[in-house]
């Protein structure tokens, strides 16, 4: 995979990996394939200076549980703002602690070597989905329904370590990229600082799963946001509800 | 001065072990963020910057304080992993290289954007002293690198809340994720693939990793650096 050609063929790569099948996934991660779109804002990295560009039609595809007004829902004197925030971290975390629950429960997935990796990252995700529920009160939004085949793409998500690592390095980094995508919408809140801490655990999972795949645990020396409707367009398959 | 004190200007080498296009990638990232963090810069110069007097680096306050904490622990991080490198441990595999490598790219990288994006408001270079790190032995030198990387990533967690700048939050928040993938990096090079990645030792029953606020992590780094660094106005 290594490209001595710069820059111009990133995209092709994208295009390329994005038709791959499950059992011959060759990357650290699908992020940059789930969405076209998303693929060319990540390689071009733009999306930190120019936030606004191209998001809004992905909004528009965002899952309907999703897209509940926040202006209903003042959970515990909690700003609308922070509200949207607390409510799109709460989904992601219901996908991770449920797609981590059923691999563990599957019998002969995840080799005993590499279990204490995933029971430890169920540990995490399961209380996350905690903190954000009482976070919210009343607010709280139930999880969705999950497709984790990614409607019919991922088949074997459960049946095949590879393609379930893939996803769930997939999950990992997407989920750093959502929080650090948030975390300016918490500023001069309390809970900016709590977001950073389970921000920064997702980060620990992202690399250790890389490391399981035999990767490294990173792309580089920094690490990209995304936005909210990027991180739903590249989740919205894995939505069973949504679109 | 002790053996094993330098400073910590030299720079390392790339990570060779990344693809050409994603360092490429990085590299136009970096000059961008710079270049952006720069512009946004002249705000906080109204702010007291960092001062040396009697020897003793203060770090200012507000967010150029925050930013100069940072580019001191990036410092600390750069010149140790540097030093590692010129210094293999015994039993220095082609997988640590390929880990340690990167990761010093990344603390070298971290420590240059700061210093561009500081500029004249930052802190001199930090004289180091890892005389209590046995260079020989793997067991000594990850576990320094842990201490160093759990203490990075709590740091910037607890530094988030005292940024006043939405856009120096987000450049923080770019590298903090880094230092936690670099934290796990180190913890599973010394326990594989168990629990220690993220072990019950950083995050909690919630699941939360630590936010610590300089006055807890200075002390915790004052063993490793020569240059009294004072942050007298940061909590």
């Amino acid at each position: 995979m290594i490209d001595p050609t710069p820059l111009a063929p990133v995209i092709e790569d994208a295009a390329m990996t994005a038709s791959i099948t499950a059992g011959t996934l060759d990357a650290p991660t699908l992020i940059e394939t789930l969405d076209p779109d998303l693929a060319s804002r990540l390689t071009s990295r733009r999306g930190l200076f120019t936030r606004a560009a191209g998001t809004l039609g992905a909004l528009a595809s965002a899952p309907t549980v999703l897209a509940v007004a926040s202006s209903e829902a003042f959970a515990q004197g909690l700003p609308g703002q922070v509200v949207d925030v607390l409510r799109f971290a709460l989904t992601l975390e219901y996908l991770e602690a449920e797609f981590y629950r059923t691999a563990l429960a599957t019998r002969g997935l995840i080799p005993a070597r590499y279990r204490p990796v995933f029971a430890q990252l169920a540990r995490h995700e399961t209380a996350h989905v905690r903190l954000l529920q009482g976070a919210l009160g009343p607010a709280a939004i139930p999880s969705p329904v999950f497709d984790f085949t990614g409607r019919g793409k991922y088949p074997d998500v459960f049946a095949n370590f590879d393609t379930f690592t893939t996803l769930s390095s997939t999950f990992e980094d997407l989920g750093v990229a959502a929080y650090k995508g948030q975390a300016g919408n918490l500023q001069g809140t309390p809970l900016l600082t709590t977001a950073l801490q389970v921000h920064s655990v997702e980060a620990r999972h992202a690399a250790e799963v890389r490391r399981v795949r035999g990767y490294v645990g990173w792309d580089g020396a920094f690490d990209a946001p995304l936005t909210k409707a990027q991180v739903l367009a590249a989740a919205a398959p894995f939505l069973a509800g949504g679109v | 001065m002790p053996a094993h004190t330098h400073s910590v200007s030299e720079t390392g080498p790339e990570d060779a072990a990344r693809p050409r296009r994603t360092f490429l990638r990085s590299a136009a990232l970096l000059a961008a963020s710079t270049a952006f963090l720069e512009l946004n810069l002249a705000e906080a110069f109204a702010q007291r910057g960092a001062t040396l007097a009697g020897g003793v680096v203060d770090l200012g306050q507000g967010d150029l304080a925050v930013l100069n904490y940072a580019y001191a622990l990036e410092q600390l991080e750069a010149a140790f992993y540097t030093q590692v490198l010129q210094r293999p441990y015994r039993g220095f595999n082609a997988a640590d290289e390929q880990s340690l490598t990167g990761i010093q790219s990344h603390e070298v990288a971290h420590r240059e954007f700061f210093r561009s994006a500081l500029g004249g408001n930052a802190i001199p270079d930090l004289q180091v002293d890892f005389g209590r790190v046995n260079f020989a032995s793997r067991p000594s030198v990850l576990g320094t690198a842990r201490t160093f990387e759990d203490l990075g990533v709590a740091a910037y967690n607890g530094a988030g809340q005292l940024l006043r700048n939405p856009d120096f939050l987000a450049k923080a928040g770019s590298i903090v994720s880094v230092e936690a993938r670099h934290a796990a990096t180190i913890r599973d090079m010394l326990n594989p693939y168990s629990a220690a990645f993220a072990g019950n030792d950083v995050v909690d029953a919630n699941g939360l990793d630590r936010a610590l606020v300089p006055s807890q992590v200075l002390p915790k780094v004052v063993p490793f650096v020569l240059t009294p660094v004072s942050a007298s106005q940061l909590p």
